[in-house]
């Protein structure tokens, strides 16, 4: 056989990957290659499935079908320790580094070179320094994690990543809390890395840092490939067309009729502890539906919690119907009638083990009971029978525990709850996450029936269809800040994503 | 009263089940200690009336207790300051009603004035319930965790009660107060209290201590399965996210279940240490707090918070008190009590967690693995 010279040899390459979760299906017959000293951005909207097809090269899931190949030899990863032997490294998001350990410690965790079970901290932080000094971390091998700036763990992890011997390096938003010069630092070490030969999958939103230190870029869209482009085809425009890549046809929006300017909500300048620097004002007319969009980080449902009054008030103003209102606690907020439905259900908006009735009256039980604070247990259930039948929940009786409810009946649950008192801002966070699609258009419908009585909605959501077909405007956010507001007419995915990775409203 | 029994046994299946294992270890007990021959279960020393007034007046006691500890338990916390408690609080209390120079020469002693015993019941009443509203705040409010919180109580509450009594023994006898009546009401039935001291009959042979856990349990009842506030410690237990989420202040709710067990344990220090007359503060109260949890967690209550009744935690004390009995009258010896306390729980439990099912399962392995 011949040796083909001239043909680049990949480092990895994955052909083929189908991945199915329960009712979704994440990767179609997925396509990455990625050669030796190469750094291959991969990027698409959340929910694109970049998270899995890396997953999957990381050991964490196993693909139904499909091919991966190590240096030409077909390989099955079946845990995270396999993908380490053959030398991939995954320097995840969330940082799995132990604070409590020190560096070395943290670099060799579970490979520590022991002498009758006694660890050889000195031999540790011998072979630590070569690493730490191929990063241009210039920090003693003994320093506490904890001691390090945030950039700095992130350099620890991929540090351990290479202590490994790590071919290729796995980066998942890697510089989603760095600083400015913490994140240039880290573009610097990925390019010193890839001149060492080493390949680097970097998974970014921030199109800037992908365009400055990317060879390749792969778009995923809806869990298929939806693009290669080279080196020099790489510009902010073409990604995001690649990223967002189908039309929509629009949900017809029969609305905007209602909208009643001289009421509503409005708030002025609050501030998020995620982001204190930043202030955030927006308005939403009585009868209007404000979508609000961004990518994940971007602090929409920091911005709902606040003005919700569940996390702490650090600044700023709310008005209902021009009336300034009391804050600081959810209580406060909810006598206003400002609402909340969130992003977690189960988490957050249920208290899973409760009947449908006690779910529904939780928050106005002081309405069903008696001057001694006994509940009536008559008016309790009317009431939750009511938004049953109004809201058309599925439910054998309102005293099933709401576990038993499938996802879309739990959300309409959560609804019952405030829906049975008197809305004036309702908010929706991911109102529709991991609920079916018959389920999906009862609540927009619902969500413009609310809307059309005079509630103002603001409505924060990650789907993009769901967005531009509900909305009466979208505001855009992006770290904390609303980068702009959309009117009708300005609707499209691309001018979304564009504001939604830091542009500005005007170009 | 009967009503509302019989709609807990349709729902709740873990009451159901120590009901069971109530009863049947009253009829073993009966059985066991029956009159030689064969006579009547209802002749038996465990069934006579000086037992049964015994039994009920610790079930009384330590359920008042239990019921605290319960509500606690429900809002996902623990109290284990109980027992350290009641020993400080016994010490006040005999402090307040004994003449200052019959105390021991130790600092509480000397501050501590002589009042009325009907001011010293409400001034400990009082204290008992300060020291759940601090305890509460730190837990509730300041989210230190109640264990922690609740363990430096037990070790704090039992210290200041040794060193402010010397570490000696403090007696009822010392007071020179007629004590007459807070006799009756501590230790005395509901007959002596109605007749001064006269009575008979089958009021005598029920303790005020059992009447002051039926009162308790019927307030308790009444605030945990119907009140609002009552379901807020479910809700706050269950998931104290969401309910905050629905604008309940749940840093209040779990503070306040921390005040009703510094209320429930100091209400309960009164008649316990007037029955056992003195108060020796190494040993006073020691373990309570483990028998609360215990009855608690026996009658239904998860550790995990949201679960539990008060008609459980009824019938996990009477268990307890009866399991006690038993090997008392059956003559074991005092010292294995606990362990067999213990066993008991220990199956109790199991059997209710995974039934009969992984009972068989543990004790079939051997054979199995012998093969």
């Amino acid at each position: 056989m011949k040796t083909e010279l001239e043909k680049p040899s990949f480092a990895l390459s994955m052909r083929g990957v189908n991945k199915t979760f329960p009712g979704v299906k994440a990767l179609t017959s997925v396509d990455f290659d990625i050669s030796k000293g190469e750094v291959v951005a991969l990027i698409g909207e959340n929910g694109a499935g970049k998270s899995t097809l890396m997953n999957i090269l990381g050991g964490v899931h196993q693909p139904d079908s499909g091919e991966i190949k190590v240096n030409d030899k077909i390989v099955t990863i079946k845990s995270v320790s396999q993908a380490d032997s053959l030398g991939i490294g995954f320097v995840h998001q969330e940082l799995n580094i132990l604070d409590n350990l020190d560096v070395s410690a943290n670099v060799y965790l579970g490979r520590e070179p022991r002498k009758l079970g006694i660890i050889q901290k000195n031999i540790i932080a011998e072979k630590t320094n070569p690493f730490l000094k191929v990063l241009g971390l210039d920090i003693s091998p003994d320093t506490p994690v904890a001691k390090l700036s945030i950039g700095q763990q992130q350099l620890v992890e991929i540090a351990k990543a290479l202590s490994k011997e790590a071919k290729i390096i796995i980066m998942d938003e890697p510089t989603s809390s760095l600083t400015l010069s913490e994140t240039d630092k880290l573009l610097n070490v990925i390019s010193d890395l890839r001149d060492k030969g080493i390949s680097i999958i970097y998974i970014s939103h921030r199109l800037g840092e992908v365009s400055a230190c990317a060879d390749r870029v792969v778009a995923l869209r809806d869990g298929e490939n939806a693009g290669v482009l080279a080196k020099d085809e790489i510009t902010h425009n073409r990604m995001v067309s690649l990223m967002v890549g189908r039309e929509l046809e629009r949900t017809t929006n029969t609305n905007g009729s209602k909208i009643d300017q001289s009421k509503g909500f409005e708030t002025k300048d609050i501030i998020t502890s995620t982001y204190p620097n930043n202030k955030v004002s927006f308005k939403i007319s009585s009868g209007e539906i404000l979508g609000m969009a961004g990518l994940v980080g971007a602090g929409r449902s920091e911005v709902a919690q606040t003005i919700f009054g569940v996390d702490p008030n650090l600044g700023g103003s709310v008005y209902i119907d021009g009336k300034e209102i009391k804050r600081g606690s959810a209580k406060a907020s909810i006598n206003s009638g400002i609402y909340l439905a969130p992003e977690d259900r189960k988490r957050t908006g249920l208290i899973t083990q409760f009947d449908v009735s006690m779910n529904v009256s939780l928050a106005s039980l002081e309405k069903h009971s008696n001057g001694l604070g006994i509940i009536n247990n008559e008016s309790e259930k009317i009431t939750a029978n009511q938004q049953i039948e109004k809201l058309n929940i599925k439910t054998p009786s309102a005293e099933t525990p709401v576990i038993n409810l499938s996802g879309g009946n739990q959300q309409k649950v959560v609804l019952g709850k405030w829906l049975s008192m008197n809305p004036k801002l309702l908010i929706f966070d991911e109102p529709t996450r991991g609920i079916d699609v018959g389920a999906k258009a009862e609540i927009y419908k619902l969500m413009r029936q609310l809307a059309d009585k005079g509630v103002a909605i603001l409505m924060i959501s990650s789907d993009m269809e769901e967005v531009i077909g509900i909305s009466d405007r979208i505001a855009v956010m992006h770290e904390g800040k609303i980068t702009g507001i959309l009117g009708r007419n300005e609707f499209t995915e691309e001018n979304i994503m564009h504001l939604a990775v830091g542009g500005s409203s005007e170009s | 009263m009967n009503n509302s029994k019989l709609g807990f046994i349709n729902n709740n299946r873990r009451e159901l089940g120590m009901l069971g294992l109530l009863i049947a270890l009253i009829v073993i007990t009966s059985w066991g200690t029956r009159e030689s021959g064969v006579q009547a279960l209802f002749e038996s020393k465990f069934l006579s009336a000086d037992n049964l007034k015994n039994i009920s007046r610790e079930i009384g006691i330590y359920g008042i207790f239990s019921i605290g500890v319960g509500i606690v338990i429900i809002t996902a916390g623990i109290d284990l300051s109980v027992g350290s408690l009641m020993a400080l609080l016994g010490v006040v209390f005999l402090y307040f009603v004994t003449p200052p120079e019959t105390r021991p020469d130790s600092f509480l002693a000397k501050i501590i004035p002589e009042i009325p015993w009907l001011a010293a019941v409400l001034f400990t009443l009082l204290i008992g319930t300060a020291i759940g509203v601090f305890q509460g705040l730190l837990v509730g409010k300041l989210k230190l965790q109640a264990f922690i919180v609740t363990l430096c109580g037990l070790l704090s509450y039992r210290g200041l009660a040794r060193f402010s009594a010397d570490d000696t023994s403090i007696n009822i006898s010392d007071s020179s107060q007629n004590l007459e009546f807070l006799r009756f009401l501590g230790e005395g039935s509901l007959s002596d209290v109605l007749s001064n001291g006269n009575g008979s009959g089958f009021l005598h042979s029920i303790p005020m201590s059992f009447i002051y856990l039926l009162c308790f349990a019927i307030f308790f009842g009444v605030l945990l399965h119907k009140s609002v506030f009552g379901r807020y410690i479910f809700a706050a237990g269950r998931n104290e996210l969401a309910t905050k989420y629905s604008g309940i202040n749940t840093n209040i709710v779990i503070a306040f279940a921390y005040v009703i067990a510094g209320f429930c344990t100091a209400f309960a220090a009164i008649p316990f240490c007037i029955y056992t007359g003195s108060v020796q503060p190494a040993t006073h109260g020691a373990f309570f707090e483990l028998y609360a949890i215990a009855a608690a967690v026996l009658g239904g209550c998860s550790l995990r918070g949201g679960e539990g009744s008060i008609i459980g935690i009824l019938i996990g004390t009477a268990i307890l008190i009866v399991l006690r009995n038993m090997v008392n009258l059956f003559g074991y010896p005092t010292p294995l009590s606990d362990a067999i306390t213990g066993g008991v729980i220990f199956v109790g439990v199991l059997l209710d967690q995974h039934g009969a099912s992984s009972i068989k399962r543990i004790f079939s392995k051997k054979p199995v693995s012998g093969n």
